[in-house]
């Protein structure tokens, strides 16, 4: 693709902004990580909840024959949506307009927040019904409007714990995954104003204190704000699909409808649907078909909210979008079918990130909207053990995108600094004696030879594998064997010609 | 057929026993194994922790290294994975189109111990003995970079004497990652645990599998837990019969012995 040309000078396009939304966590992951680690309660309660979405995707996939060609088609449309995005952009501009609907362009976080908080004050509305979007969590929207004296509920059962807790979203799909059901009746005992003081934990008490809460807010809200699952570029047609049936009537009740949609979240075609409705409910909640599917486009007059806006939602974007070995990450539908496979998420759950997006795909789409710089410790939190991309319903690659991003770590350090790490230090040190199998023998055979005086500090020879203090807390080190393999080779083919 | 082995860079320095009972499997079964002294690492550490420029000239090295022969094998399914699936990612990017046809055709004919033997050799019973309580694990990128899957349990099936017993939660990963187990050592560690409590809930004397560096991982923690279960390549395992034994030592053992020399006529090509 053509770069932009500003005066002259071709710069590429920005990363999402410092300062305002929640794509930056204040710690790094390992540190993070660290903490969650130690919340026994939080590893019973993630590893219970992602060992049974897991069970409950591997079934409903294994029963669909053609899965794979559904990987496949979900993964082309979105190739080539990317590559035309602008083209279909436009094409969903003019038809959510020709439809009633008035479509705003935000350049990131910044630019959405001041155009729903003035769409909102423009109506003279105090408060808003807010169906589950990740994007209006990425930007801060609740907190922006917030400041501007407008208040924000959540009507998805999960966020609506999470915004009663005072807390954070931890998984994309299930944001309370972290919590269990004592807890959510804690929350809800403390929070709701009116609620039965006889509350107990079970699911069904629990899910009718929150639907009587909600009902309240339904009925008097005016304005409700959603994100998009999908847009269908030649008919202006938004969609949501949901569990509870919350985001319905967010979709239906109110006066006005702000809608908030990153820019990827477009497919060509009304058909389209078909492959993604198929892959999206198999894949995140282990369903067959979501309980309900709404769509609309632009406005109905005497049906549904009489006004709508369109919020499309760059913020880092199109930095991804320009990066050859990167822009897959915006094929993701958001199932978070990676984050329930992950062996590093189901461990220290999706705090950790600091990021909404949590889990395998945070961990390559945080740092690639930030820029990797503001999210350096990500792309190292996985194994790249590879579930992750088998479960993925469009095949991105995750792996090789954390790889890729690791190398755009190492070489933006490179160029910004004069001294290399100790890290950097040691790979180069270890490249070079690799790269001469003279050296690479000499220095194994003496860290062999080192055996006889104790262990040398940090390497065994030139790998910088097992001495470190981080290895030893829990393991035990190999002692270098009496002879290694090429010696032991050269020798027996000496004794063999003699 | 020219076989070369790909000893692999923590193989030849740490665990030269998985090379040595590779090269008497496979000359046990009537291949001549030559072993290119010029080789030295695939660049997987390098490429994995973010220095594609370093691994570059390993990989060129490589592909120079083991161009001329027919099929090159490794007991390490991460490496082997590395070249198959990274090689051709840094040709690209820092090589001549040359390079990346050269990569190619050098990748296409690498392969992982248990595909040598299955898929080339077509053999899947080796003639090893091995009686004892065994339970496998298969290691990430053996099972998803690869795609070896059974292959490695039907070699193990038909070794005499040997009781496989089922690894729960087989296809998770150990933890181990290269320098994710340095970098992200608590959550590293805690996946260990888990693996560690799946392989002493079969009452294994051995966790075998295909790589020495997730066999180092877990090893080290069983041996840290001084639990009796030990770690032993595959190759060992295939490699063993009931006239030789296995040689050589198991991670979790302290001492080590050598195992008998190769009837290393064959290794003429050894530059």
């Amino acid at each position: 693709m053509s770069e932009p040309v500003l005066l002259g000078i071709p710069t590429l396009p920005p990363p999402a902004p410092r300062g305002v939304g929640n794509l930056r966590g204040e710690e790094s992951f390992p540190r993070a990580a660290r903490r969650a680690l130690a919340d026994s309660q939080l590893r019973r309660n993630l590893s219970t909840a992602t060992r049974t979405i897991r069970a409950k995707r591997a079934a409903v996939v294994a029963e669909v024959p053609q899965w794979e060609e559904l990987r496949e088609a979900g993964r082309q449309l979105k190739a080539h949506t990317m590559a035309h995005l602008a083209d279909y952009l436009v094409q969903l501009e003019e038809q959510v307009t020709a439809r009633g609907g008035i479509v705003h362009w935000a350049r990131d976080a910044t630019e959405a927040n001041r155009i729903v908080t003035e769409l909102v004050q423009a109506t003279g509305a105090d408060e808003v019904v807010k169906v589950k979007s990740m994007a209006t969590q990425e930007i801060g929207l609740n907190e922006a409007l917030e400041n501007a004296g407008v208040a924000a509920h959540e009507t998805d059962l999960a966020e609506l714990i999470v915004q009663l807790g005072h807390d954070k979203p931890s998984h994309i799909l299930v944001p309370a995954i972290h919590r269990n059901r004592a807890e959510i009746r804690e929350i809800f005992l403390r929070e709701m104003a009116d609620v039965d003081p006889d509350l107990t934990d079970e699911p069904a008490a629990l899910a009718s204190a929150a639907r009587q809460h909600l009902r309240r807010k339904f009925l008097s809200a005016k304005v409700a704000i959603s994100g998009a699952n999908f847009a269908v570029a030649e008919t202006g047609t938004l969609a949501v699909v949901e569990s509870e049936g919350n985001g319905r009537m967010c979709l239906t009740l109110p006066d006005t409808l702000i809608t908030v949609m990153g820019i990827e979240k477009l497919v060509p075609r009304w058909q389209d649907l078909g492959v993604f409705l198929q892959l999206l409910p198999r894949s995140s909640t282990g369903e067959r078909m979501n309980p309900y599917t709404s769509m609309w486009t632009g406005v109905t007059p005497g049906d549904g909210p009489q006004e709508f806006h369109l919020v499309l939602l760059d913020n880092g974007r199109t930095a991804v979008l320009a990066d050859d070995h990167g822009r897959d990450a915006l094929h993701c539908i958001r199932c978070s079918a990676c984050l329930n496979v992950c062996p590093v998420y189901e461990r220290t759950g999706g705090h950790a990130y600091g990021s909404v997006y949590p889990g395998p795909i945070g961990a390559v789409l945080s740092p690639q909207l930030t820029g990797v710089e503001d999210n350096a410790s990500l792309p190292y939190a996985s194994s790249l053990c590879g579930a992750c991309y088998d479960a993925c319903p469009v095949k991105i690659d995750i792996p090789s995108m954390l790889v890729h991003l690791r190398a755009l770590h190492v070489e933006a350090h490179r160029a910004e600094h004069r001294t290399p790490t100790p890290e950097a230090a040691a790979m180069a040190a270890a490249a070079w004696v690799m790269d001469n199998d003279r050296r690479w023998a000499r220095s194994i055979r003496a860290a062999r030879l080192g055996r006889a005086f104790g262990r040398r500090r940090g390497a065994i020879g030139p790998l910088p594998l097992p001495v470190l203090k981080e290895w030893t807390s829990a393991r035990d080190v190999p002692q270098p064997p009496q002879q290694t393999f090429r010696d032991w080779w050269q020798r027996a083919k000496a004794d063999n010609s003699e | 057929m020219r076989v070369a082995l790909f000893i692999t860079c923590l193989a030849d320095a740490m665990f030269p026993d998985a090379g040595k009972a590779t090269v008497r499997l496979l000359e046990r079964l009537g291949q001549s194994v030559e072993f290119p002294q010029a080789q030295t690492c695939c660049g997987q550490m390098h490429i994995n922790t973010g220095y594609q420029q370093e691994a570059f000239a390993l990989v060129e090295r490589f592909v120079d290294v083991f161009e001329p022969y027919q099929a090159i094998v490794a007991p390490s399914g991460s490496c082997v994975g590395s070249v198959r699936h990274q090689h051709e990612m840094l040709a690209r990017r820092f090589g001549t189109a040359e390079l990346v046809d050269r990569v190619e055709r050098v990748a296409s004919r690498t392969y992982e111990l248990s595909e040598l033997l299955v898929d080339v050799l077509g053999v899947e019973d080796v003639g090893a003995y091995f009686p004892h309580r065994v339970t496998y694990h298969p290691t990430c990128h053996s099972l998803r970079m690869l795609r070896v899957g059974d292959k490695p349990l039907r070699l193990l099936r038909h070794v005499k004497g040997l009781e496989l017993v089922e690894l729960v939660e087989a296809d998770q990963c150990c933890g181990f990652g290269g320098t994710f187990a340095i970098k992200n050592a608590d959550t590293s560690t805690a996946m260990l645990a888990d693996k560690m409590r799946h392989v002493l809930d079969t009452q294994a004397e051995f966790c075998t599998a295909g790589d020495s560096s997730c066999l180092m991982h877990i090893g080290g923690g069983l041996s840290r837990l001084r639990s009796g279960t030990k770690t032993v390549h595959l190759a060992q395992i295939l490699a063993a019969t009931q006239e030789e034994p296995m040689g050589g030592r198991t991670t979790s053992l302290s001492g080590t012995s050598t195992a008998r020399p190769p009837s290393v006529g064959s290794a003429r090509g050894v530059q």
